[in-house]
């Protein structure tokens, strides 16, 4: 008979990443399923309000990542407008979106991961978390919240405020960057660079004590996706799709976003409010692919800027063709913070930014438009329909990690294939599953509690959908 | 013109005649909360923000409706007043759909002023959440309903100001509604005359210049007290 074990009181279901770990007949992990409950029904409330409304109503999308919607959701309003935007605005943005890179890769990175490689996995999970860190590595940690300040500074040095900046908007943005922004942010460059490489090279020094978690966690074969550059290089905003598979060749490429339905389908997950999308010519399984830090760094062939482009070299090396094992998704990170500081430090000196000239203007040229950019965790779309007046008909997001729902629950299941026996699992077997998660920096509330553990609810079910054991953490 | 004397929160305060309360408050110095009251249009007492208290009148008094009488007895700030005005501007919250962190007006709304103003901290009643929508038919101008407290200060300018008579009122109670000519896209109006007036006018951001973004929509109502003003005073009439 099966058996249905519920451990702990559920005191907090909300805010909980849920995971479903299928067992077979012979008691192996055969599958696993990680549950996204949390998306919002911004859709559906978002009909019938003007296009020039979107940026600052998707930015409330969440709050993790609001710059992100921000600046995909102005895009589209451009592609409604039909306008080219003044190469200002264009530069201008783009900056917002290197800080966001480098602010949320610094949360991800110092907060919420390197605990776990610097405290280790069966360090007490009431000290494995950033105060942990402080107390370990009291420079360290700071050094990565000043990092993480940095990044937050350019996004308000631009729009004015930390969180849900309405800056952008359809046609451009509204306020330039004067001289004294510029100077401030040049300011701090050196320290931020400097805490860069430092993490760097505690990275790759953890990784030579963790080379299982690099063989297990999330490392499988898959497709990956990420807006490349005309020339394949390395791009966070601009560019078209290019998709590449795990020996490293390119599928399809210079994909306009706006064409992205006819490149991707989309499968329904019962338990899950996200689209799960997957590459349409290759259908499923063959179709799953990767978004994100670790996709970009091997759909792109260079940086273009010198420290970023050394770092990408030994990247490339880890593996054949394309490197498939998520655990590096934390290394592809630290060589984005490093692109991104040295873009920074380049885009500073454009005299462009002061430029009064920041906004086109146009009604309703177009009744469908797309805005793509890549956000931290990965290549973010929005996709409007409007009626002549510009009121919306329809959106359409898809989110990063809706993108890696498949390879998040590929990744839960090789975690729990190679750890969980029986029907048990002990605290340690918790956190590298956490840990899987994590590789993905998620956007979800959940993910992002840096002063603790992810809070979770693994249930273990058998081969007849009957639920042997329940774990809720935190 | 005669005056008359009357006393506003204990102070002496002499009127035109034909003065409101309203105007003898203000011109003594003496603010009271006002939200349909538009400088340079007629009153109509539509928000009743501007409410106070008269000596010997159980019932309370519209300020900006009601015309001054000697020896008259007003107090325009106590506990009772600020209980009613909180209450009617939490009904006003409550009654659509306002969500200041992405309006077009948010830092620059008089509805939310107010509310900060007179101390409301939450809104007790039920929230409403009707399904109004946005008329976008118009080239420069949209009306979102959602965001629309049913001042009337848009018809007032379109019909005494501009002298267009495309915007009024339909419905009743809570349906209410602004419309344009005979309930249709304003954008198919025949009667608009594209002024802006009534944007201007509008102390929410129910009526917006199309295309703005959160906060961006700022009013300048100097303009339409400058328009009345000089029509008034001939001031643009140069005189044989
Ligand atoms: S649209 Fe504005 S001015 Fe007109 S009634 Fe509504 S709130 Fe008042
Ligand atoms: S201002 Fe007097 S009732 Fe509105």
């Amino acid at each position: 008979m099966a058996k249905r074990i519920v451990i702990d009181p559920v005191t907090r279901i909300e805010g909980h990443a849920k995971i479903s770990i299928f067992l077979d007949d012979a008691g192996q992990v055969s599958d696993a399923e990680f549950h996204v409950v949390e998306f919002r029904g911004f859709e559906k409330f978002c009909e019938g309000r003007p296009f020039s409304e979107m940026p600052a109503i998707t930015a409330r999308i969440c709050g993790i990542c609001p710059v992100s919607h921000l600046l995909a959701s102005a895009k589209a309003g451009d592609a409604i407008m039909a306008v080219a935007i003044p190469p200002a605005a264009d530069k201008l943005r783009r900056l917002m979106n290197l800080g966001q890179i480098v602010q949320s890769h610094a949360l991800s990175f110092f907060h919420l991961s390197a605990p776990d490689f610097i405290l280790g996995w069966d360090a007490p999970p009431a000290t494995r978390n950033v105060f942990g860190l402080i107390a370990a590595d009291p420079a360290l940690a700071r050094s990565g919240i000043r990092l993480r300040q940095f990044g937050q500074e350019i996004i308000e040095a631009l729009g004015g405020k930390k969180i849900h900046p309405a800056w952008a908007v359809p046609g451009g943005v509204r306020s330039g960057l004067d001289e004294e922004g510029r100077a401030r942010i040049r300011q701090r460059l050196p320290e931020a660079f400097a805490t860069a490489e430092a993490a760097l090279g505690i990275f790759l020094k953890a990784l030579e004590s963790h080379r299982e978690e690099a063989l297990i966690f999330g490392n499988f074969q898959s497709l990956f996706m990420g807006l490349v550059a005309p020339d394949g290089g390395w791009e966070h905003h601009g560019g078209r799709l290019r998709f590449t598979d795990s020996t490293g060749s390119v599928i399809a490429d210079q994909i306009e976003p706006a064409r992205y339905l006819e490149f991707l389908g989309e499968s329904v997950q019962e338990a899950s409010y996200l689209k799960t999308p997957y590459f349409k010519a290759l259908g499923l399984p063959g179709g799953m692919y990767r978004v994100g830090p670790l996709a970009r760094l091997n759909v792109c062939e260079h940086i273009g800027t010198p420290r970023a482009d050394a770092e990408l070299k030994a990247f490339k090396q880890m593996g054949r063709g394309a490197v498939t094992s998520s655990f590096l998704y934390h290394y592809a990170r630290l060589i984005e913070i490093i692109a991104g500081l040295e873009a920074i430090e380049r885009a500073l000196e454009d005299p462009d930014l002061g430029s009064g000239d920041l906004r086109a203007d146009a009604g309703v040229n177009s009744l469908h438009g797309v805005g793509a950019s890549e956000a931290p965790r990965g290549t973010l779309f929005h996709d409007y329909t409007v009626d002549r007046s510009g009121l919306l008909k329809s959106v359409n997001l898809i989110v990063a990690t809706g993108h890696n729902n498949l390879a998040m629950n590929r990744t839960v299941a090789q975690i729990a294939r190679h750890y969980v026996q029986g029907d048990n699992i002990p605290e340690p077997v918790l956190n590298r599953i956490e840990h899987g998660i994590r590789c993905y920096d998620p956007c979800l509330s959940c993910s992002t509690h840096a002063a603790g553990q992810m809070p979770l609810r693994i249930r273990l079910v058998g081969p007849r959908g009957n639920v042997l054991r329940e774990v809720v953490r935190g | 013109m005669a005056a008359k004397t009357l006393i506003i929160d204990g102070k002496q305060v002499s009127a035109q005649d034909d003065a409101t309360i309203l105007d003898a408050a203000t011109d003594a110095g003496i603010k009271i909360p006002t939200l349909c009251h538009l400088g340079g249009v007629y009153d109509v007492g539509a928000c009743r923000l501007c409410l106070v208290e008269v000596a010997g009148a159980k019932k309370l008094f519209s300020a900006c409706t009601t015309r001054v009488a000697e020896g008259m007895e007003v107090h325009t700030d106590t506990e009772r007043l600020r209980k009613y005005r909180r209450m009617t501007l939490e009904l006003l919250f409550a009654e659509r759909n306002h969500v200041c962190s992405v309006c077009v007006s948010n830092g620059k709304c008089e509805l939310q002023t107010l509310a900060w103003q007179n101390g409301m901290e939450h809104v007790g009643y039920d929230y409403s959440f009707p399904r109004w929508g946005v008329d976008a038919t118009h080239h420069l101008f949209g009306l979102d309903h959602n965001r629309c407290v049913l001042c009337q200060r848009c018809v007032r300018v379109c019909w005494h100001i501009e002298g267009a008579g495309t915007k009024n009122v339909a419905g009743r109670g809570a349906r209410s509604a602004i419309i344009d000519d005979l309930k249709q896209p304003w954008g198919d109006s025949e009667t608009c005359t594209s002024c802006g007036k009534c944007v201007l006018a509008c102390p929410t951001g129910a009526l917006f210049n199309k295309g703005s973004t959160v906060g961006e929509m700022s009013r300048d109502l100097n303009k339409l007290e400058y328009i009345v003003n000089a029509r008034l005073k001939k001031q643009w009439i140069a005189l044989e």
